[in-house]
């Protein structure tokens, strides 16, 4: 299918926001102007300043001389990016490639979007006049290649529409500027009276490569179509994406929950015939009054099930702010990952990790009371018992080393060892009773001492003597002493856990 | 003629149930959570799955009793590669414990919450998920509103609920089908060897429903619950201090 593109000529770009900004601006000559060795240089100038002759690359002294009232305001140099980049994001709502044209344009490539607009005349029409409403003078064209378009809607009839395949003769009557060419050579082409693509379409391409160098070449080329141009979109388009433009704009919590299931159907099909399944869904409405209001969710494993993703999101949904109204849905999948296609099984076993129940579970959990609260462990390779426990990374994470058995270890672990006072035989007897939370508990029975050394390589500190002992009341308890016994009171008892 | 008598004692009793209104748990496979003379206190004699059992703890050591205790119960449950989810505020459980109850602490899945409230919507969301074994939740109180909720999230998906009660304010009535209460016991010496030997337990049944409550002595030995009949219990001799 042949593409088609539309481009989009702000003529009065940075003027007209000016303007927009000052209506009283509109009517009177303005130009924008900025320092250049050592004088000031007009960058901009509004249509009144055009029509008294005054155009950018004067200087203001000569302009004044033109017109003495002339009012001149700074230029912001960061101006135009900003202000293109702005209008792009905007244009999304008419094609997912919006791309800058640096300077003054924006490129818009519409391959197969038109008919949601009722055919291309409607289309290019809607988006003229909606752009125009903002205040800014715009020329626009639609053709098979960006060339074509660009040279149209800088040199051609306003809202020009080029067949598919007639490029070559829309051009014909162009002048050669409209080939997007490098400024020596508009000017030798002038010279040379050379003032239609036309005479140039006529002159062998050997003599012109010659002449004029490779890239009026190329350009030519780009605007028959023989060569291929691509466009940088502002926002990167997601190979997983749906878009659902409304002919009226939504407001209610119903009409988006209608637009996300159908989104949802849409892009799970999609999932499902390449055997992907999303990790993470992104919801964006675009609103009427320009802003984009959007919602997240994510996945734990890959899923195409449209139900267990819409009730990922109806928990999210009330915050979306419809304000004036929501004009375009766009549902993206920027991550995914590979899904094997879940086969039907004679008698279901009691899931383990994998079991799809489970997942879509852990999802909802993790929708509602926020990421970092769902914890699975593995084992370690380090005795120190704070860190004999590591997170596991996903629900699937396999055991590296094994869970030891060889030493016993508390069912409950103080997150901090609690201080104790304690009678102990030395040097290397349990304690005979300790006191705990005020109350005293002799101490019939014990094992041990387990000694665990600190690992000095991650952390200084003493080592731990490790006793488990059971009180006359039958509670078991998890002891230790830091340090060694010696004059000096360096050592300390403490209680780290409890045995069932 | 014996034999036959008691048949039908055991027939009439099961009718008796039904007429009571208990339904038991039609899972298709009977598992034996090895609790041994305890499981005579259950209707049909089969420790009820698919359940909602309530402990109740007023002291660290006999959450931690608690912790073993269920941990024992729910080995036999997550051996066909079951997953058990753990729901808390401030948990306290270290997970390479499990391993001494035979349960690979890896198929263990913690929530931690901050809310009472959150823990609450937690235990019922992971009762309704019928691909889990079990769900274990750490709760002060709970109210009956709550605990029938949790009855009729199980009835539908057949998994096991166990509440822990920690300290709680009030012991009001709740709808799960038993209430417990497992506190630490002084163990055996075993063969006069020095050492803390095996965890055991005094197991009470406080309620039960359908059921008989009463009182037992359960070791952990060998990795499997082991019955101490109530007289051994006490010729244990009252003053041995060993160390090793």
């Amino acid at each position: 299918m042949a593409k088609r593109f539309v481009t989009i000529w702000f003529r009065y770009l940075k003027t007209d926001w000016f303007s927009l900004r000052q209506p009283h601006l509109k009517e009177v000559p303005f130009v924008l102007a900025a320092p250049d060795h050592g004088r000031l240089v007009i960058t901009a100038a509004n249509p009144p300043a055009h029509t008294q002759g005054i155009d950018k690359g004067m200087a203001v002294a000569d302009a004044r001389a033109i017109f003495p009232s002339l009012e001149v305001l700074d230029d912001q140099p960061e101006l135009t990016n900003k202000l293109l980049v702005k209008l792009a994001e905007w244009c999304i709502r008419y094609t997912p490639m919006v791309a800058v044209d640096p300077e003054d344009g924006l490129i818009l490539e519409v391959t197969g979007c038109a008919h949601l607009w009722g055919g291309e005349r409607a289309y290019l029409m809607d988006m003229i006049s909606r752009i125009k409403g903002f205040g800014y003078h715009v020329r626009a064209a639609l053709a098979d290649t960006i060339g074509t378009a660009w040279g149209l809607s800088r040199f051609g009839e306003q809202a020009s529409i080029i067949a598919p395949g007639q490029q070559s003769e829309a051009i014909l009557n162009l002048p050669p500027p409209a080939l997007r060419l490098e400024a020596a050579t508009n000017d030798r082409l002038q010279k040379l009276g050379l003032n239609q693509i036309r005479n140039i379409m006529n002159i062998q391409r050997s003599a012109l490569c010659r002449r004029f160098g490779q890239h009026l070449l190329q350009q030519l080329d780009r605007a028959l179509g023989t060569e291929e141009e691509r466009i940088e979109p502002v926002v990167p388009v997601e190979q997983f994406h749906e878009r659902l433009p409304c002919l009226e704009p939504i407001v209610t919590a119903k009409g988006i929950e209608i637009a996300l299931q159908r989104l949802l159907e849409g892009l799970c099909n999609q999932l499902e015939q390449q055997q992907k399944g999303l990790r993470q869904a992104i919801l964006k409405c675009f609103r009427i009054d320009g802003k984009v209001e959007q919602v997240e969710i994510g996945t734990n494993r890959g899923t195409y099930n449209a139900q267990h993703l819409f009730k990922l999101f109806e928990f999210k949904l009330p915050t979306i702010e419809p304000g004036l109204g929501i004009e375009l849905f766009l549902l993206e999948a920027p991550k995914i990952e590979d899904v094997a296609s879940i086969q039907e099984k004679l008698w279901e076993t009691v899931g383990g990790l994998e079991n799809t129940g489970l997942n879509e579970l852990i999802d909802r959990m993790v929708n509602r009371i926020g990421p970092g609260l769902i914890h699975r462990y593995l084992p370690a390779e380090h005795h120190w018992p704070e860190r004999s426990i590591r997170e596991a990374v996903s629900l699937t994470e396999e055991a590296v080393v094994d869970w030891r058995l060889d030493r016993p270890r508390p069912v409950q672990l103080l997150a901090q060892p609690e201080p104790i006072t304690v009678a102990a035989p030395v040097p290397d007897y349990p304690p005979m009773l300790f006191r705990y939370k005020g109350k005293i508990h002799k101490i019939k029975k014990a094992d041990g001492p387990e000694r665990i050394e600190r690992e000095w390589w991650l952390d200084e500190g003493l080592h731990r003597d490790y006793y488990h002992v059971e009180d006359e009341d039958g509670c078991r308890y998890w002891l230790f002493r830091s340090g060694h016994y010696g004059a000096d009171t360096s050592y300390q008892w403490f209680l780290h856990g409890f045995f069932a | 003629m014996e034999a036959q008598k008691s048949d039908i004692i055991r027939q009439l009793q099961k009718d008796i149930l039904l007429l009571q209104g208990f339904k038991a748990c039609t899972t298709g496979t009977v598992v034996d959570v090895g609790l041994g003379p305890v499981n005579m206190a259950f209707p049909n004699e089969t420790f009820p799955l698919g359940a909602v059992h309530e402990f109740i703890s007023t002291s660290q050591e006999e959450t931690a009793a608690t912790g073993g205790f269920i941990s024992g119960l729910l080995s036999p449950l997550m051996r066909n590669n079951g997953v058990t989810l753990w729901i808390s505020r401030n948990r306290m459980l270290f997970p390479p414990s499990l391993k001494f109850f035979g349960i690979d602490p890896a198929r263990f899945i913690f929530v931690d919450l901050h809310k009472e409230s959150d823990v609450i919507w937690a235990i019922e969301e992971g009762l309704k998920c019928d691909g889990l074994a079990a769900v274990v939740g750490e709760l002060a109180d709970i109210s009956f509103t709550a605990s029938r909720r949790l009855q009729l999230a199980v009835e539908q998906s057949k998994v096991t609920g166990f509440i822990i009660r920690q300290q709680p304010r009030k012991l009001a009535v709740t709808a799960c089908v038993s209430q417990w209460k497992i506190s630490p016991v002084p163990g055996d010496a075993i063969e006069d060897l020095p050492g803390v030997g095996f965890a055991r337990w005094k197991v009470t049944l406080l309620k039960v429903r359908n059921g008989k409550p009463g009182s037992w002595e359960l070791d952990w030995a060998a990795g499997k619950f082991r019955h101490v009949p109530q007289k051994a219990a006490a010729i244990a001799p009252a003053e041995m201090r060993k160390t090793g």
